[in-house]
């Protein structure tokens, strides 16, 4: 059965060549991050500090009701819903870590085509995404622990901007 | 983005709360970068050793908080308060300025780390502005 490889045309040989590698121990880092998560309470954390550390960002909201300053974009409601939503669409990536690729292509033509977010603040969500999870989990934050957590969040943000055009 | 006034307040308040762990937060922060952005191990090509708890990362941690404490007091002209570390930057290490970014945020991440009640959304904010200029003097002159 592994002959059969010999039979792959080049280009099929190299898509599977270019998927990303999960070690066993990323994998249970990330399923235990998002195991022991408080979606609704990290989520919302998460877009309402991007909001306030990067300001540019509010542009995408700006149907959302009072982002005037950092204590109402605190208590916004349509905002820790969306945090919710965001963070829920992560999960799709943490069930499907060997095709975030694939998983998320329908998610990349939707940011691109329809709400036109430029893909660099993909980058800045998932930073302030990283500071909430460092805050929440203390000393098991560990620097391995972070990287793994970095790297699953750059192949998201990759796989994001996959489809803008 | 300059620092305004309460930036410049809100970065003095956080670095009262953190300043008793600087040397703690500088190895923290920089074996963190090492290890989550490999490329930055390049310019420590010369350390027999870059885990974290390691002794040239300890010391030199230490050395960058030094630099981040001196930043704090001249947050009022940080180009003429850094100009040294800036020429030392700019014709000695010559260290990419997009790594500026990246130790940036891996200080930020130890803060909340450690600090997570202090390093409110507003604290960050005023921080990361911070940072961003420090690492705009310390680049001044790059060319």
């Amino acid at each position: 059965m592994r002959h059969s490889a010999f039979f792959l045309k080049p280009e099929v040989k190299d898509k599977n060549a270019a998927m990303v590698e999960w070690t066993e121990q990323e994998r249970s880092i990330i399923t235990n991050i998002f195991g022991n998560l408080d979606y609704e309470d990290v989520g919302s954390k998460a877009l309402s500090r991007c909001l306030i550390v990067y300001p540019w960002t509010q542009r995408y909201f700006a149907s959302f009701g009072n982002l005037y300053n950092a204590e109402a974009i605190k208590t916004n409601p349509n905002i820790a819903a969306h945090g919710t939503k965001v963070l829920h669409g992560l999960d799709r990536a943490v069930k499907n870590m060997d095709n975030i690729k694939a998983t998320y292509a329908e998610l990349s033509v939707l940011h691109s085509e329809k709400l036109h977010v430029d893909p660099d603040n993909f980058k800045l969500l998932a930073d302030c995404l990283t500071i909430v999870i460092a805050a929440k989990l203390g000393s098991a934050f560990s620097p391995e622990i972070q990287a793994t957590f970095q790297k699953f969040l750059a192949v998201v943000v990759s796989a994001l901007g996959r489809q803008y055009h | 983005m300059s620092l305004t006034e309460k930036d410049k307040a809100a970065v003095k308040a956080l670095w009262a709360k953190i300043s008793k762990s600087a040397d703690a937060i500088g190895a923290d922060a920089l074996s963190r970068m090492l290890l989550v952005y490999p490329q930055t191990k390049t310019y420590f090509s010369h350390w027999p050793d870059t885990k974290a708890g390691s002794e040239p990362v300890k010391k030199h941690g230490k050395k960058i908080m030094g630099g981040v404490g001196l930043a704090v007091s001249k947050i009022d002209d940080l180009a003429a308060g850094l100009l040294k570390l800036s020429e030392l930057h700019a014709f000695k290490l010559r260290v990419d300025p997009a790594n500026f970014k990246l130790l940036a945020h891996c200080l930020q991440v130890v803060i909340a780390n450690m600090f997570p009640k202090d390093f409110t959304p507003e604290a960050h904010v005023a921080c990361d502005k911070f940072l961003a200029n420090v690492a705009l003097a310390l680049s001044e002159k790059y060319r």
